[in-house]
């Protein structure tokens, strides 16, 4: 059993697994003490600007471009991968002639790579607001979006005794579904828009779904609104 | 010659006193010269002449400070006879004492800030300053001929200090070391007369242009090594033309990428006796006229065995490459962006190759290749193409490595950078290679498990650790629980160096290998939950070993003042970016650097590192930079 003493010492643990290689930042940290508290409460919610930069320019440089929708890629966390700095400049500098050289190609080029181009079919990349490390899900594993909740709710908020996920959260089962918890599951399709995840039928959504992203429902607020009209227009849609 | 050390060893085992270390015994040491060796010296079995001669043969340094070990006149006898000098740690012990102790150092060999700095997780300013050691040096020993640094801040005057103080010296190494512009290099150059290497290698570099190279002066003929790899700006080509042809002895010559292809087959027939050419960019046009003289000239060199540099290989140019192939024992193409299957054809004509450091974009069909020719194969590394890890298109998975550990029977050497992994790929590597000494696989997705299973990584490292008696060094990534590391605890007992990122569950995981790996020497851990106990528990261990360092887990500031107090031969160092204005006991720490020492504390700790040492009133002491 996982008293309240423990909780509250897995919060100010909590606080630590916040502090993920993103330096740490301040000891102003120290959020609210005592139980239960969703993940806002606990002081502010880190962003790219939080990130420290370490002598690595790309910190920086991605601290400056971050904006509010792209989740942060694991490739902005300081010094990962471990590749040491004269060949991250080598590759960096490769990457920005190729950008510069696939600014000239014609859009539609992406499509077909994108197809091609996934080493690990099915699987996706997952990111949460305010934690650092994006994972991976296989969508071919799943069935339908109980299912892939649950995953997500694992991952993210898994409590095992004595263990800390990446969140640490000891709380009741996150509802991301039904809009009534601190966090919605949102996906980027093909088309480059966010949207909320559940409207369409599973397989649609397999299909079109380009990556996912928990989110704050206070930031998710806009995507409800703006695709409200049509699930209305299809919920009225007579059978 | 190590089995020579190793019989007298044993033959007098029974005045070994194992347990002390060495460098312990070098500080009560110092209270019994001058007055005590002499009589030491005199007083023994072997005539010290007799001794020395023996001692000669005894290479390795490790074996050496066992020898200095078993007693009073050994260890009198062998710091008077050693040559090459090793400091793993320039903070272990003061440049002082060292200085002291070896009357016959013509090589001094020293590592300044901890690896994981080739990361960015070392601020900026943190120390390693070169200079106290070679003001010491110049001072003492001025018949010095070597100095190796390796991660250390070096200033121009460091250098030109060097070139002032020692007028023998004849090889100047510099590995990931920054602080100094070509201004110092060219001291270096224009007054070491007797200069055979000087080698740069990654190092950040002011660049102030390229006429360092003209500083040789036209006398200088001894050059049997030069790699300016890492710098940026251009030579001069008629320097280097005129530097090579009078240069007979040069062995290894590494250019930097601003030297273009079509100059390079004027270089390289001036220096037709190469072992090692790192070549500069391997892009530029060329009519076919010029290729087929740069092919001749490659031809040319009988002698080459390694090749580097390749900087944009283009797939057109590598049937130049050709002729060298069949010699090469190491390869260096982790510059060179070809890709499949042009590699292929560059590859299958290596056979000899013994190391191979390549970009991912090898893909699996590569190392299948590679598997099947390249049957000598000791090394091989691979690194990440694609700067964003979202962006990789190649298809290299961990089918690749299965292959190479199959193919090539010798390799015991790998670094593998990968997307994701399977347990079963590593149980397959550990049956096929049970050689290893060295395993880093980096799995470029954090927490990533069996891509198959979803399990934990756990078992695919325990078969590594199980079936790999012999591994010194390793790297593990992916998802990891303390399972993992119970398990390289119980098994991993010849293991001297450890890096984890992303791992664990609990203190347990600390715990295992504090407890567990008897040999270890370096560990270095990121971003795992780590906490104080497993810290403190086995705060002995850490006198054993030369350092841990510990970023971004849940040490509490409270775990670092109490070891500090506990621990006295250790510097235990809190680095923080921006250091907060309170800091209470419970307060996480973003990164500690522990590491023992017989120099006591550091005088050169700038303001962001906290020590227990530390004065407010001390900033940097000036004596110590410069």
């Amino acid at each position: 059993m996982i008293t309240e003493l423990e909780m509250g010492k897995a919060e100010s643990e909590l606080e630590l697994g916040l502090g993920l290689s993103l330096g740490g930042g301040t000891a102003a940290k120290i959020g609210k003490p005592g139980g239960g508290g969703a993940w806002g409460e606990r002081g502010r919610l880190l962003t790219a600007k939080d990130f420290p930069s370490v002598g690595s320019k790309r910190a920086a440089d991605s601290a400056s471009h971050a904006g509010a929708s792209p989740p942060r890629s694991s490739s902005q966390v300081v010094g990962w991968p471990p590749i040491g700095s004269h060949r991250m400049n080598s590759l960096a500098a490769k990457s920005a002639r190729e950008e510069e050289e696939a600014g000239k190609k014609k859009v539609d080029d992406d499509e077909p790579k994108d197809v091609a181009k996934k080493v690990q079919v099915g699987f996706i990349k997952v990111n949460m607001d305010g934690v650092a490390i994006g994972r991976k899900v296989d969508l071919n594993a799943h069935s339908s979006y109980e299912n892939l909740a649950q995953t997500l709710e694992d991952m993210f908020f898994r409590s095992k005794p004595g263990t800390i996920g990446l969140t640490g959260q000891f709380t009741k089962p996150l509802r991301l579904l039904d809009g009534s918890s601190e966090f919605v599951l949102t996906y980027e399709d093909k088309e480059g828009d966010w949207m909320l995840v559940g409207d369409v039928p599973w397989r649609m959504f397999t299909t079109s779904v380009k990556r996912l992203r928990v989110m704050k429902t206070s930031e998710a607020n806009g995507l409800a609104a703006r695709h409200q009209e049509p699930n209305e227009r299809q919920r009225k849609q007579p059978v | 010659m190590a089995s020579v050390s190793l019989l007298f060893v044993t033959l007098l085992s029974v005045t070994l006193y194992i347990n002390i270390k060495s460098f312990i015994l070098w500080d009560q040491s110092q209270t019994f010269l001058p007055s005590l060796s002499d009589s030491v010296l005199m007083d023994r079995r072997f005539p010290f002449k007799v001794l020395e001669h023996i001692f000669s043969f005894v290479d390795s340094n490790e074996d050496r400070n066992s020898v200095s070990l078993v007693c009073k006149s050994w260890f009198e006898t062998e710091r008077r006879t050693r040559k090459r000098v090793f400091v793993g740690n320039c903070y272990a012990v003061s440049p002082l004492k060292v200085a002291r102790r070896f009357p016959k150092m013509r090589s001094l060999t020293l590592k300044g800030k901890p690896h994981f700095a080739d990361y960015n997780l070392v601020p900026d300013g943190w120390g390693g300053y070169a200079w106290p050691w070679i003001e010491a040096m110049a001072a003492r020993r001025p018949l010095l001929e070597e100095i190796r640094l390796k991660r250390m801040v070096v200033t121009d005057e460091c250098l030109e200090k060097i070139a002032a103080s020692f007028r023998d010296f004849k090889s100047l190494v510099l590995t990931s070391c920054e602080g100094f512009s070509t201004d110092g290099i060219a001291a270096i150059a224009s007054t070491c007369r007797k200069l055979r290497n000087l080698e740069l290698r990654e190092c950040i570099v002011d660049d102030l242009g390229g006429d360092w190279l003209s500083y040789f002066p036209e006398t200088s003929t001894s050059l049997v090594s030069l790699d300016f790899s890492c710098l940026d700006s251009e030579v001069k080509l008629s320097d280097l033309e005129r530097l090579l042809s009078r240069s007979p002895n040069l062995k290894s010559l590494k250019l930097n990428r601003s030297v273009t292809l079509d100059v390079l087959e004027s270089l390289l027939r001036r220096a037709p006796q190469l072992v090692e050419l790192g070549t500069g960019s391997f892009s530029d046009e060329l009519d076919p006229e010029e290729i087929s003289k740069l092919t001749k000239a490659l031809s040319e060199l009988k002698q080459l065995k390694s090749l580097s540099g390749l900087w944009d290989l283009l797939p057109e140019y590598i049937p130049v490459l050709y002729s060298v192939c069949p010699r090469l024992t190491s390869l260096n193409l982790s510059y060179a962006t070809v890709q499949m299957p042009d590699l292929i054809d560059l590859l299958s004509r290596c056979s000899k190759l013994q190391k191979l450091w390549v970009m991912d974009l090898i893909e699996d069909k590569g190392l299948k290749t590679v598997a099947l020719c390249c049957k000598e194969l000791r090394e091989l590394r691979v690194f990440p193409s694609g700067a964003d890890l979202d962006e990789t298109d190649v298809t290299l998975t961990e089918q690749g490595l299965v292959s190479v550990s199959e193919g090539c029977q010798k390799l015991e050497s790998v670094l593998y950078f990968c997307v994701q992994f399977t347990n079963a790929a590593l149980v397959s590597i550990a049956k096929n290679r049970p050689n290893f000494r060295c395993f880093r696989l980096c799995v470029m997705e954090p927490f990533a498990p069996d891509y198959r299973t979803q399990q934990p990584l756990d078992e695919g490292f325990k078969a590594i650790v199980e079936r790999c008696k012999d591994l010194r060094r390793l790297s593990v990534s992916g998802l990891l629980t303390d399972k993992a590391f119970e398990y390289i605890g119980v098994h991993a007992k010849k293991l001297r160096m450890l890096s984890i990122a992303f791992a664990g569950d609990s203190d347990l995981m600390l715990h295992h290998l504090l407890s567990g790996c008897e040999s270890l020497k370096k560990l270095e851990i990121r971003d795992c939950p780590f906490g104080d106990t497993a810290l403190l528990e086995n705060a002995a261990k850490l006198e054993t070993m030369r350092s841990l360092w510990m970023s971004s887990c849940f040490v509490s500031f409270g775990a670092c003042k109490q070891l500090s107090q506990k621990m006295p031969r250790l510097n235990v160092e809190v680095i923080d970016e921006h250091p907060p204005k309170t800091r209470p006991d419970s307060s996480p720490v973003e990164r500690i650097y522990i590491y023992r020492t017989v120099a006591g504390p550091r005088l050169d700790t700038p303001e962001f590192v906290w020590t227990i040492h530390k004065k407010p009133e001390v900033g940097v002491s000036r004596l110590a930079i410069r």
